[in-house]
């Protein structure tokens, strides 16, 4: 799994059926990468409802969140809809956990529940691997946006 | 750990000077926190030396009275019935309406007009926000999250009672 320091892989994966996202356009943002295990089950969706209430929260340090799972875009699409979530889902879908891999959070054919904060530069400066079953909250995800912001 | 610890802004029931301290991180339209009203009621029941403290947790974009319902404990405790609110809210969770809040606002016997103008009012909707800022920094990541003296509590909210005992 990448640490802190490392300079996050550069990727594109489809956020809906006609929207691409690539990481790299959003050099000048902190962004938030949320990797978890599947649309719809319990756990992702209370940490994915948890995180969708943040975004304000988050746009204060400048922060984009984009989820990843190896959910297909039609799956993100519908999971978007029925939770009301205002933010992208990014489908890691083919081939098959490629991203999840290039983070190293890739396991038994899901992404795990891992969390990364990126800098505007790209660096990763904080990851935190969660217990696969545990919602691991937002209080890492602020902690390191703040010393970001701080060390600017 | 509970960030920040319990403050005068806090609404407090139960034992003001009791030496245990519980706080719930709470969202009024949340079934799991409907029931943990009960079981809180029974506990602050039967144990007296229980301090106990609500925190606004509205997961506002999948409840669509969470946010309101907070708002409405909070105007209702600009005339002190914070409580007596909160707890009609969650004997009513199955009936949340536009109309519920007033209803219960005339129950109370609050003042009407006061009620609705304070509902509106932005202050209370930023005292609602920073509960939830300080449960997101708490470690609380769903409802309801309750701290015993200032530790968040990861069992099952139904053994509540045998761990404030134990």
């Amino acid at each position: 799994m990448l640490q802190n320091g490392d300079k996050a892989p550069d990727f594109t994966l489809a956020a809906s059926p006609d929207k691409l996202v690539t990481l790299s356009d959003l050099r000048g943002k902190n962004v938030i990468l949320a990797f978890y295990p599947a649309d719809w089950s319990p756990v992702c969706s209370d940490q994915m409802a948890l995180y969708n209430e943040m975004l304000r929260f988050f746009e204060r340090y400048n922060a984009v969140l984009l989820g990843i799972s190896v959910d297909g875009a039609w799956c993100h699409k519908a999971f978007t809809k029925d939770r009301n979530l205002h933010f992208d889902l990014l489908a890691d879908f083919e081939p098959k956990g490629l991203v999840s891999r290039l983070y190293g959070v890739y396991q038994d054919g899901v992404s795990q529940r891992a969390l990364f904060v990126i800098d505007d530069q790209g660096v990763i400066r904080w990851s935190y691997l969660s217990p696969i079953g545990e919602n691991p909250g937002a209080d890492g995800i602020l902690q390191a946006l703040e010393s970001i912001s701080t060390t600017a | 750990m509970l960030t920040p610890p319990i403050t005068s802004r806090d609404h407090v029931t139960g034992n003001q000077q009791g030496s245990t301290e519980i706080v719930e991180y709470g969202d009024f339209q949340c079934p799991y926190c409907g029931e943990a009203f009960g079981i809180v009621r029974d506990l602050l029941q039967s144990l007296s030396n229980v301090k106990f403290v609500f925190r606004h947790f509205p997961l506002a974009e999948s409840h669509e009275y969470a946010m309101d319902a907070a708002l409405a404990a909070e105007a209702a405790a600009r005339q002190e019935q914070f409580w007596p609110m909160h707890d009609a809210i969650y004997q009513h969770q199955q009936e949340l309406s536009d109309d519920l809040f007033s209803k219960l606002a005339q129950q109370l016997h609050l003042n009407l007009e006061q009620f609705k103008e304070d509902m509106q009012d932005n202050q209370l909707v930023s005292k609602v926000e920073a509960d939830f800022e300080s449960g997101i920094r708490s470690g609380v990541n769903g409802t309801p999250t309750f701290f015993i003296n200032g530790k968040r509590f990861n069992g099952d909210y139904r053994n509540l009672l045998s761990a404030v005992r134990h």
